[in-house]
């Protein structure tokens, strides 16, 4: 029972002041560009989940964001701040690009869309590895590493597309001959147009192969142990260094496989700077999804409703506001948890009071 | 010179101080004379630095007076106390290791020409009182790169820079080596004899008679003797200190003779030696054995090496030499898991740091450290885990009795049950136990005194760590005192007592058996 309001304080109450704040700072914007808030709002939501093309968009977004988002969250958990989601999305797209061009085209699905995301999977969880290893091996503090590595990658990666790979006069490589992902559109026609794609499928698996590893499994129990209590871990036979590079090769891994959505499912091919930032908001998508895979999963439809809805608005907004409002949800996400938290504390602390 | 004559430099009287249940102070008094260096003396708990916190400022007393230099300044603040010359000598350093030292103790009151920072009066200023008061610190440089020794000089300084003519000092020597304290009393005697007055706070005889006049005891909150040094002895100290009237909480019976234990059975570490995080030998080469069925209670003041025993013993610290052995198998270079696999049970001296996770549930508490026995093909077997908790809790009657409420959530004394419950869980041959009933209510330190016992009677070889003299009495079959790293002294329950082992305690008597 306790635990069940413990749930709903937390994960539930926190991100919905959250978002009520958001509204009201948006509405508050809306004004003052002259526009009516309703007007604006609804907009908005006939953008994004009124019609199947923009929620197509929606859910294509929303499949990278759950990728880093659950990259950021699983470091987390073993008390690790991965900032490096963006080199490791980047990676894992260049991963599944390369294994896609290297497949003859004759290779059947069955085995080459595995093959393409496993190699996703090894390319991130690689970039993953190294601040994992850094850390656990020297102590190396795994922020700054993660945010260098994030250069060094994206800049290998730009100098081996644009050197080697790339397609006269752009910037990204050939189309890839296996292992492509097909469109929801070639199922359900109404999603005509946009990028949605199977990788989804893929990453809804993953949302719950992750609960299923922190929540029930004993390298989850101890992966967590690590992150609450380090001298605590160490005492229960947790080896803390093992724990961590194993989160942050999972956390790697699981951004890379971000990389398919763009690669296999959407273009086809890699392109240089496809990232283009989910690596980084995945750290907001963590902070409001409260590192629970489920959160996540919420949190990446949310940013990305947020992110299309700017596309719809623009006629009457700029559509920078949504990334104004983004910022002001992370900020109170950020600010609402712990408070909410102690105002909670504080008024059942009086009930009991009263009742002693 | 006419002593009587004179307003002493600090008087305190009848000072009560409440802490929820705890009186740290009552009706504690003190009256330190102007230029004396001035003991204050008792057992961890008696309330001496409760004391010294009120006569600082830090603490507001419930009743009571405060006089310094006869002037009555109940209820000031520490501004008003620095401002009037009393200044604390912190005993964890506030220094900013990235600045010099003489910005360090400048710092606050910075020496300033045209609105700027004068770096070269301030390293003058330093300079000169350095020398005055014979703290011989090198004004230039930083204090990252001083020793221990050093950076104490330094807090000493800067509390002098402040004016203060009252220095306390809060056991200045628990984190320095022996040439270290010995320059310390020189350096106390010359502040001294430049017309400062000096209380220091300790509880080890041996500091007390090298470098005080006078002696105030300290017992249970209260003022119990007042002494000349020159008329007194450490015994007569450690008799003030423990009091002889001090009821033991249960005595032990029948105590059966000292054990030869067998070879290869029980707790046997030979020439262990630890390296600690500030002492290169922490611990000093120890050896000794606990056999199965005993008790082998280890004695002695916090931070003479028993951290760093337990952490070596658990695995939780490399032993720089020696070895240690459970059952007669070398564990010397084992995981802390290889272990505990192999028959050693560990209650940890520190519950919040070591010995819970504290957001885990009780049920997912009770299986920590044995988490690898509770899988099933890599998954936690969680039927397994609520049986064990359902009995665990039944049994050590841990309250409230819901094993999926976080850890947290329980009190002090709950949660130390169910540390206990689990490590009595285990198969295990040897326990250490280390301060096993610490932040624990009464009844519950009765309840965890009997498991133990019973432990014992089951043939258990335990190890009992403990702060707590009067626990390690009550528990143990045999006793040692540890001090500096060593162990002093070990000898079978029924000839230890309060009084014979606080001289070894507090180094006052020395000879190691190991």
């Amino acid at each position: 029972m306790s635990r069940l309001r413990q749930v709903f304080e937390e994960g539930v109450l926190a991100p919905l002041v959250a978002l009520l704040v958001a509204l009201v700072a948006g509405d508050l914007l809306i004004l003052a560009y002259g526009q009516a808030p309703g007007a604006v709002w609804s907009l908005l939501i006939e953008g994004t989940w009124g019609n199947a093309y923009g929620f197509g968009q929606v859910l294509y977004k929303a499949t990278t964001l759950t990728c880093t988002g659950l990259a950021v969250a699983i470091g987390l958990r073993a008390g690790l701040f991965n900032i490096g989601g963006e080199g490791q999305l980047a990676a894992g797209g260049f991963g599944a690009a390369i294994m896609g061009l290297w497949l003859p085209s004759t290779t059947p699905a069955l085995l080459a869309v595995p093959l393409c995301v496993g190699a996703a999977c090894v390319a991130g969880g690689s970039v993953g590895l190294v601040p994992g290893v850094l850390k656990a091996r020297f102590g190396a503090h795994e922020v700054i590493v993660t945010i260098m590595l994030n250069f060094i990658v994206l800049a290998f990666l730009n100098w081996i597309v644009s050197a080697h790979l790339a397609v006269p006069e752009t910037l990204h490589t050939e189309g890839v001959r296996a292992g492509v992902l097909p469109r929801l559109s070639a199922m359900i026609p109404a999603f005509h147009g946009s990028a949605a794609n199977w990788t989804l499928a893929v990453v809804l698996l993953a949302v719950g192969a992750t609960w299923w590893f922190l929540f029930r499994t004993r390298s989850g129990y101890e992966l967590r142990a690590v992150g609450q209590q380090p001298d605590a871990a160490e005492y229960g036979g947790i080896h803390v260094g093992q724990a961590w590079w194993r989160a942050m090769l999972m956390a790697g891994a699981l951004a890379g496989l971000g990389g398919v959505n763009f690669v296999l499912g959407y273009k086809g091919y890699y392109e240089d700077g496809f990232a283009g930032g989910a690596g980084f908001l995945g750290i907001a998508v963590a902070l409001v999804g409260r590192n629970h895979p489920v959160g996540v999963l919420l949190a990446a439809l949310f940013f990305a409703t947020l992110s299309q809805g700017g596309l719809a608005i623009n006629a009457l907004v700029p559509k920078q506001m949504v990334e104004v409002l983004q910022g002001i949800v992370i900020l109170a996400v950020a600010m609402a948890v712990p408070e909410v938290r102690r105002l909670v504390r504080q008024a059942a602390g009086r009930a009991t009071g009263r009742a002693r | 010179m006419s002593e009587t004559a004179q307003a002493p430099a600090v008087r305190l009287t009848g000072i009560d101080k409440r802490f929820g249940a705890v009186q740290a102070n009552r009706g504690a008094a003190i009256e330190v004379r102007p230029g004396e260096i001035h003991a204050l003396v008792g057992e961890n708990g008696a309330g001496k630095s409760t004391l010294m916190k009120i006569l600082s400022g830090m603490l507001a007393p419930d009743a009571g007076t405060i006089e310094v230099g006869g002037r009555d300044v109940t209820g000031w603040s520490t501004a008003q106390a620095i401002a009037a010359g009393v200044g604390m000598v912190h005993q964890h350093f506030m220094l900013v290791p990235t600045l010099t030292v003489a910005e360090n103790v400048v710092l606050g009151r910075e020496p300033v020409s045209v609105g700027t920072f004068d770096r070269a009066r301030a390293l003058r200023e330093v300079e000169e009182l350095a020398e005055q008061s014979g703290l011989r610190v090198p004004a230039d440089r930083l204090v990252a790169d001083l020793s221990v020794g050093e950076a104490q000089r330094v807090e000493i300084l800067k509390t002098l820079y402040r004016g203060a003519r009252v220095l306390l000092l809060d056991e200045p020597t628990a984190v320095l080596s022996p040439p270290e304290v010995t320059e310390l009393w020189k350096v106390l005697r010359r502040v001294r004899d430049g017309g400062a007055t000096i209380i220091l706070i300790t509880h080890k005889l041996d500091e007390v008679m090298a470098v005080s006049e006078r002696i105030t005891v300290m017992r249970q909150g209260e003022t119990v003797e007042r002494l000349a040094t020159r008329d007194t002895s450490p015994e007569g100290i450690a008799r003030a200190m423990v009091g002889r009237d001090v009821a033991l909480m249960v005595q032990r019976e029948g105590a059966p003779p000292a054990a030869v234990p067998a070879a290869g059975t029980g707790l046997e570490v030979r020439d262990l030696v630890v390296r600690g995080a500030r002492i290169p030998r922490a611990v000093d080469g120890i050896s000794f054995s606990v056999a199965p069925g005993e008790i082998l209670g280890i004695a002695g003041v916090e931070g003479n090496g028993q951290t760093e025993l337990l952490d070596a013993l658990a695995g939780l610290r490399e032993a720089a030499g020696g070895s240690i052995r459970v059952g007669g198998v070398d564990l010397t270079t084992d995981s802390v898991r290889e272990r505990g696999d192999a028959g050693l049970s560990h209650i940890p001296e520190d519950r919040h740091r070591r010995g819970l996770l504290l957001e885990y549930s009780v049920a997912e508490n009770l299986i920590f450290g044995q988490q690898h026995h509770f899988t099933r093909r890599g998954m936690l077997d969680r039927a397994a885990i609520d049986a064990h908790a359902e009995s665990r809790i039944a049994a050590y009657d841990i309250r409230p009795a819901d094993a999926r409420l976080p850890v947290r959530a329980l009190s002090g004394g709950n949660q130390q049950k169910v540390v206990i419950a689990r490590e009595m869980a285990r198969a295990f041959s040897v326990l250490l136990a280390a301060q096993p009933t610490r932040g624990v209510d009464v009844g519950a330190i009765e309840f965890i005194h009997a498991q133990l016992r019973r432990a014992r009677d089951e043939g258990k070889a335990i190890l009992l760590v403990s702060a707590e003299l009067r626990e390690v009495l009550a528990l143990s079959d045999r006793v040692a005192v540890m001090y500096g790293g060593r162990l002093v002294t070990v000898m079978p329950r029924r000839e230890a007592s309060e009084e014979v082992l606080g001289p070894w305690m507090t180094g006052a008597q020395r000879g190691a058996v190991a």
